[in-house]
C-alpha cells in the first residue's frame, strides 16, 4: 500500500541500534536492503529471492556472494570489492549499492529470524514463507 | 569415475560444484600451473592498491577442495593431453589418467611483436597473481608508468597503480577507452573521470619500439619509462586441445553442453569460444561469470547430468575511481539514450527485443535489463516506456509480476 | 466569502526528538495532512484538513504522533456550543444540507448502558460453559403456531424457509459502494466461516460474490439497484429495505462520479449516472403493498427463501412491525436511531427516529400481545457495541442482531465519521484503488471471526451465569435484566424492574 515501513524496518534492523529514532538521528541514515516500486495505486517491495539457483553467487567474481545451507544468499562484505557484477546479473534487481565499498541486500534478517519488513508489514503484503 | 580440471579459476571451481550437484563421491583432481590456491583474477588490481589483502584474494573458502574431496596439483604444468591412453601428462612427465576431463586453461596475455619489446627492461604483463607481484616489487611512488593498452586490464592495473605511483600514462592504438564495451561517448566520459585522477592518456598511437627505456612510438613521440605494462589484450589457451586434434577456432570450440569434439573432453572458461546470444556469433567471452556458468555446465554433463548453457553474452561490470559501468549485450539497433553530465544510459534494441545497454553512473537494478536480454522478452509484452525510464519490474504486467515475486500466487 | 471563520478541530502534534522523517504519515494520508518541508528538513502538517481518524497515529513506527483538539474555544455557552455556531458559519458559507456519516454522535440516553444483567446465587445454580454445553445457535423465521405429526410420527407441519445462525449475530447491510470491495469480501468470508450471514445492502451483489451466496442476504430497496432474479436466488435471503435508523425516511444518493464500470454492473445502471433511491418505495403504500411485494420476492424465488422487511425505529414502531408480521415476512429487522451509515444529512441523522432499546421492547411486546410473536423473527440493529448489548438485546426480546459499526471497527475503523468524503484511510469506506487495497481481506477476515468468537465465548458465560444454558431460553426473559436510573415510564416501555426490585 506504500506506506514504505517496511524500507525504514529494514534499515533499522541492519543499523546496529536499538531505537529506530537513534538509528535515523544523525547524518549518515541506514540503509535499505529492498526496493519499492510504485505506480499507478500498485506499490510492492521488491527484495532478494533468494534464488534456488542465484545467478549472483555464481558470477560474483570473489566468492563474496554465497549460498549457505538453508538457502539463504548472503555476502560476506569483507570479501566484497564492489565490482556490482551481482548488480549486473540480478534479475529482481534485488542487489543494491552500499554507501560504502560492498553491496547490500536482504539477508532475512538472520540474526534475529524474522524478516523485519515481513514483521512489519501493516497489510500482510509482504510475507515470509518457504517456497520448494 | 575420475574427474580431472586442468586449471584453477572460475571455470574449474564452477566445474567443480557441476560434478558434486550429482556425484558427491568419485575423485577430482584440479591441475594448474600456478602455486597457488584457487583465487580471483579480477581482484589483482584491487590487491595492488592495498584494497584487497592476500587473504581475501580467494575465491571460495579454504576448506574448499578438501570439502569437494578434491585433490589439487598445484605449480604443475599439464604438456599434452593423450585422448587414446586417457590421461593428462604433466610437465615433469608424470600422468594424470581421467575418464572426464575439463580444459579450463585460460589465457595468456598477447605481447605484441614491438622491436625491444620482449626483453625490455621493467616490463610486465597484469593478469594473474605473480605478474601483479612483480608490478609491485618494481614500482614506487616516483616510478613513470606506461601501460599499453586502455582495455579493462589496462585500466585496472592503472587505478591499482595510483595507489602506489603519480605518473601513469595509458597508450592505446584505439582511439577511447575500453573500446571493447563503450562507445565513443561514454568512452569520453570514462576518460575524462580517470583523468581527473591524473591520470594521463595517449590514443590512437602505440609503441613501435622499445630502447632501453624508452617507448618509441609510431606518432614519433618518445616516453621514457620506469614500469611497462603490456595489456593490449590476452590469448585463449587452445595449445592442449589443438595438439590433441580437437576443433580450435580462435578459441576452443564446444557444444552447448560444453564437450569439445574430442571424447569425454569439455572445455570451460577463456580458451572457448561462447554463443553470443545477442549477436548468433560465436565469440570468445572472457567473463568470469562466464567461465563459471560454462564450467557448472561442463562438471553437470561431466557427471552424467545433461544441462546446455545457451544464455551467454557480453556482460561487464567495472568501476574506475568510484565511477561504475554495467554493460551487456550488443550495442547496436535503434539507440535510446539518455545522458547528463553524470550519468549515460544507452539501450539498444532491435527484431522488438532489448538487445544490450550500458550504463555509467547510475547503474541500479541493471540485472532487469540484463535478464530481459537473457530471456529474450518481446517488448510488445511489457512496458518498454516505463523500461526506458528505470530498470523495475514494474514493466511486466500483474500475471508475470506475481509469477516472479509471488510464486504465482 | 471573506473572512474563514474555522478553526481546525484537530491539532496533530509530532514530537520531532522522534520522528524520523520516514514520511508514512504523509503516504498514507488521503486527506493530505503530512507534508514534507525540504527547507526546514521536518514534516508539517495541516491540522485543517484532519479528520482524526488516526491512520498516521497509528503507523507512525516511532509513535511520534498524536492528535488532539484543537485547544481554541470560543466564548463558553451551553446553549451556543461552538459546534452549533460552526455549523451556521458552515451553512452561511455554503448554503448547503450539512452531511455525516456513522452514526448519531448526541449524548442521548443509551439505555443498554441502563440495564444490568443477572446472575444466579445459590438457587438455581450458574453453569460453567467451559464445562457444559451451550448454545448460541439461533433459526430466524416465521415459527408454526403448533406441530403436527403422521401417524409414523413423522412431522406433517410444514417449516417456513429460515436462516441458521450458529451465533445471534448478523452483519448488517452495507453496499458494496458505501464500503470497499475489500471490506465486503472481509464480511463475507467470515460469515461464511462463521456460519451466519451478510447483507448486500442495497447496491447489487458483484459477481465474484456469488459463490458467498449461502452465507449472503440480498437486499431490495426503494432505488432496486442490481436486483434481477440470479440475485434473488444468489442469496440465503431477501431483506426489502423499507428504511435505515440513520436516516429514517430518507433515500440515498450515490453521485455519478462514484458509479464506475464495477459499480456500474453491479448496480445496472448506466456509468456516470447517479444512482437515486428514492425515499419511499413507489409501490408501497401500505401494509397490503408491502405484502404484494413479499410474495413477489417469495414467488420469484419459489418459496425458498425468508425475507426480512428492515425498517428505521421510530415513533410508531410497534404498530407498523405489527402490520410487517402480518404481511408474509418472516423477520423484521429494525435499526435504531444510532445506526451507521455512509452518508446522512446531520439533520436527520442527530434528530429523527429513536432509540433500538425502546424499539425492541414495545414491538416484543406488541407482537406478542397480538399473539404474532412467533410469526416472525425479530433482528435488531443499531449501535451494537459488545456482548452485552446483545445479552440486553436478546432479553428484551430479540431473535438476534446485526452489527455493522462494530463491524467496520474490527476492520480498523475509527469512527471519524467521515465516510462520506470517500477518502477513508483504512481502505473501508471509500472505493478509490489505492485506498481499497490498504484493507487487505486476509486479515480483515480473521479479525471479524476473532470479534464474533470472543463476544460469543462473553454471551456464553453470561448466559451461565444467569443459569440458562442456550440463548433460546434468554429470549424475551426480561426478568433477567433489571433498569438502573431510568423513570418509571421507561422502565414501562422496556418492560423491566428497577434494580433493587
Amino acid at each position: 500500500m506504500g506506506c514504505h515501513l517496511c524500507e525504514y524496518y529494514c534499515a533499522f534492523a541492519h543499523s546496529g541500534k536499538i531505537d529506530m529514532v537513534k538509528a535515523f538521528s544523525g547524518d549518515s541514515k541506514p540503509q535499505p536492503r529492498l526496493t519499492i516500486e510504485e505506480g499507478d495505486s500498485i506499490n510492492f517491495a521488491v527484495s532478494c529471492r533468494h534464488c534456488e539457483t542465484p545467478l549472483c553467487v555464481k558470477s560474483c567474481i570473489t566468492g563474496a556472494m554465497q549460498k549457505d545451507e538453508d538457502g539463504r544468499v548472503f555476502v560476506d562484505e569483507s570479501r566484497c570489492v564492489g565490482c556490482y557484477t551481482c548488480i549486473l546479473v540480478c534479475p529482481y534487481g534485488s542487489v543494491i549499492p552500499g554507501k560504502e565499498k560492498a553491496i547490500k541486500k536482504c539477508d532475512l534478517c538472520i540474526e534475529s529470524g524474522k524478516p523485519a519488513c515481513a514483521e512489519n508489514c501493516p497489510n500482510l503484503a509482504i510475507v515470509y514463507e518457504e517456497r520448494g | 569415475m575420475k574427474y580431472v580440471i586442468i586449471g584453477n579459476s572460475a571455470a574449474a571451481i564452477g566445474c567443480i560444484s557441476g560434478i558434486r550437484t550429482i556425484d558427491g563421491e568419485s575423485s577430482i583432481t584440479l591441475i594448474s600451473d600456478e602455486p597457488h590456491f584457487t583465487y580471483s583474477r579480477p581482484l589483482i588490481s584491487y590487491w595492488l592498491k592495498g584494497k584487497v589483502t592476500d587473504d581475501k584474494m580467494y575465491y571460495r573458502s579454504i576448506d574448499f577442495y578438501e570439502k569437494n574431496n578434491c585433490t589439487a596439483l598445484l605449480g604443475k604444468k599439464a604438456e599434452k593431453i593423450d585422448t587414446n591412453a586417457k590421461k593428462v601428462v604433466l610437465e615433469d612427465g608424470s600422468t594424470v589418467e581421467y575418464d572426464k576431463l575439463l580444459v579450463a586453461t585460460g589465457s595468456s596475455p598477447f605481447v605484441p611483436p614491438v622491436e625491444g619489446l620482449s626483453n625490455a627492461n621493467n616490463a610486465f604483463t597484469f593478469l594473474n597473481w605473480d605478474s601483479a607481484k612483480a608490478v609491485k616489487e618494481a614500482a614506487n611512488k616516483d616510478s613513470k608508468v606506461v601501460i599499453m593498452g586502455a582495455g579493462l586490464i589496462g585500466l585496472k592495473a592503472a587505478e591499482g597503480l595510483h595507489e602506489v605511483c603519480d605518473d601513469i600514462t595509458v597508450v592505446d592504438l584505439a582511439d577511447r577507452v575500453l573500446p571493447s564495451i563503450l562507445d565513443a561517448e561514454g568512452a569520453g566520459m570514462v576518460q575524462k573521470h580517470i583523468e581527473k585522477e591524473g591520470i594521463k592518456f595517449l590514443l590512437n598511437d602505440a609503441a613501435s619500439a622499445v630502447k632501453g627505456n624508452t617507448i618509441v612510438l609510431k606518432s614519433g613521440k618518445e616516453l621514457a619509462y620506469d614500469v611497462l605494462i603490456v595489456a593490449v589484450g590476452v590469448r585463449p589457451n587452445t595449445g592442449l586441445v589443438k595438439d590433441a586434434g580437437g576443433e580450435v577456432n580462435r578459441g576452443i570450440v564446444t557444444d552447448s553442453r560444453q564437450a569439445t569434439s574430442l571424447h569425454d573432453v569439455y572445455s570451460a572458461g577463456d580458451c572457448t569460444e561462447s554463443l553470443d546470444i545477442c549477436t548468433g556469433q560465436s565469440k570468445i567471452l572472457a567473463l568470469l561469470p562466464n567461465a563459471y556458468f560454462q564450467g557448472e555446465t561442463a562438471g553437470i554433463n561431466m557427471a552424467g547430468g545433461n544441462q546446455t548453457y545457451d544464455t551467454a553474452m557480453p556482460m561487464n561490470a567495472i568501476g574506475f575511481f568510484g565511477l561504475h559501468m554495467l554493460t551487456a549485450g550488443a550495442m547496436e539497433g535503434e539507440c535510446f539514450e539518455e545522458i547528463d553530465e553524470n550519468n549515460y544510459k544507452r539501450m539498444f534494441f532491435s527484431d522488438g527485443l532489448l538487445k544490450g545497454f550500458i550504463l555509467i553512473g547510475e547503474i541500479d537494478r541493471a540485472g532487469i535489463y540484463t535478464s530481459l536480454i537473457r530471456e529474450k522478452t518481446p517488448m510488445d509484452q511489457i512496458d518498454s516506456n516505463l523500461l526506458k525510464v528505470n530498470p523495475q519490474l514494474m514493466v511486466f504486467d500483474k500475471k508475470a509480476r506475481m509469477q516472479k515475486l509471488a510464486g504465482g500466487k | 466569502m471573506g473572512i474563514n471563520y474555522f478553526t481546525p478541530q484537530y491539532e496533530v502534534c509530532r514530537d520531532p526528538k522522534k520522528c524520523i522523517k520516514c514520511k508514512v504519515c504523509m503516504r498514507q494520508c488521503a486527506n493530505e495532512v503530512h507534508s514534507y518541508d525540504e527547507e526546514l528538513d521536518m514534516m508539517v502538517a495541516d491540522d485543517s484538513k484532519c479528520v482524526d481518524c488516526q491512520r498516521c497515529v497509528s503507523l507512525c513506527p516511532t509513535r511520534a504522533l498524536r492528535i488532539t483538539k484543537y485547544q481554541n474555544e470560543f466564548k463558553e455557552n451551553a446553549n451556543w456550543t461552538q459546534q452549533h455556531i460552526t455549523e451556521i458559519y458552515k451553512q452561511a458559507n455554503t448554503g448547503g444540507v450539512l452531511l455525516s456519516s456513522m452514526g448519531n454522535p448526541v449524548p442521548y440516553p443509551i439505555y443498554w448502558d441502563k440495564l444490568l444483567i443477572n446472575a444466579s446465587q445459590v438457587t438455581n445454580p450458574s453453569i460453567d460453559p467451559l464445562r457444559e454445553p451451550m448454545e448460541t445457535r439461533v433459526q430466524l423465521g416465521s415459527k408454526p403456531q403448533k406441530l403436527e405429526f403422521d401417524e409414523d410420527g413423522k412431522l406433517k407441519t410444514k417449516i417456513a424457509p429460515h436462516l441458521d445462525l450458529q451465533v445471534p449475530i448478523m452483519f448488517s447491510a452495507m453496499s458494496y459502494g458505501s464500503i470497499s470491495r475489500n471490506a465486503h469480501e472481509s464480511l463475507a468470508r467470515a460469515a461464511e466461516e462463521l456460519g451466519t450471514y451478510y447483507n448486500t445492502g442495497e447496491g447489487g451483489l458483484n459477481e465474484d460474490f456469488y459463490q458467498y451466496g449461502k452465507n449472503t442476504i440480498v437486499q431490495v430497496a426503494s432505488g432496486r439497484f442490481g436486483v434481477h432474479v440470479g440475485y434473488l436466488s444468489a442469496g440465503a435471503a431477501i431483506e426489502i429495505k423499507m428504511g435505515q435508523g440513520a436516516k429514517p425516511g430518507i433515500g440515498g444518493h450515490l453521485p455519478g462520479e462514484k458509479v464506475g464500470e464495477d459499480v456500474s454492473k453491479t448496480r445496472m445502471i448506466p456509468v456516470g449516472s447517479d444512482a437515486i433511491s428514492p425515499a419511499p418505495h413507489h409501490d408501497i403504500y401500505s401494509i397490503e403493498d408491502l405484502r404484494q411485494l413479499v410474495f413477489s420476492l417469495k414467488e420469484a424465488t419459489a418459496y425458498t427463501k425468508p425475507v426480512i422487511v428492515k425498517i428505521a425505529a421510530v415513533h410508531n414502531v410497534a404498530a407498523i412491525a405489527s402490520g410487517i408480521a402480518r404481511s408474509g415476512a418472516d423477520i423484521i429487522a429494525i435499526d435504531g436511531y444510532r445506526g451507521g451509515t455512509g452518508a446522512a444529512p446531520t439533520r436527520i441523522r442527530d434528530n429523527v427516529g429513536i432509540p433500538i432499546e425502546l424499539a425492541l421492547a414495545s414491538v416484543d411486546q406488541r407482537l406478542r400481545d397480538e399473539g404474532i410473536r412467533n410469526n416472525v423473527s425479530l433482528v435488531v440493529a443499531g449501535s451494537i457495541r459488545n456482548s452485552g448489548d446483545i445479552v440486553k438485546a436478546i432479553a428484551l426480546g430479540a431473535d438476534a442482531v446485526y452489527i455493522g459499526t462494530s463491524a467496520l471497527i474490527a476492520l480498523g475503523c475509527h469512527v471519524c465519521r467521515s465516510c462520506h468524503g470517500g477518502k477513508c484511510n483504512w481502505g473501508i469506506a471509500t472505493q478509490r484503488p489505492d485506498l481499497v487495497k490498504r484493507l487487505n481481506p486476509d486479515i480483515g477476515y480473521k479479525r471479524l471471526i476473532n470479534l464474533v468468537h470472543a463476544w460469543d465465548h462473553e454471551i456464553k458465560e453470561m448466559l451461565g451465569g444467569m443459569g440458562i444454558n442456550a440463548i433460546e431460553s434468554l429470549k424475551g426473559n426480561r426478568l433477567m435484566l433489571r433498569g438502573i436510573g431510568l423513570s418509571q415510564k421507561e422502565l414501562d416501555i422496556l418492560g423491566v424492574m428497577h434494580a433493587g426490585e
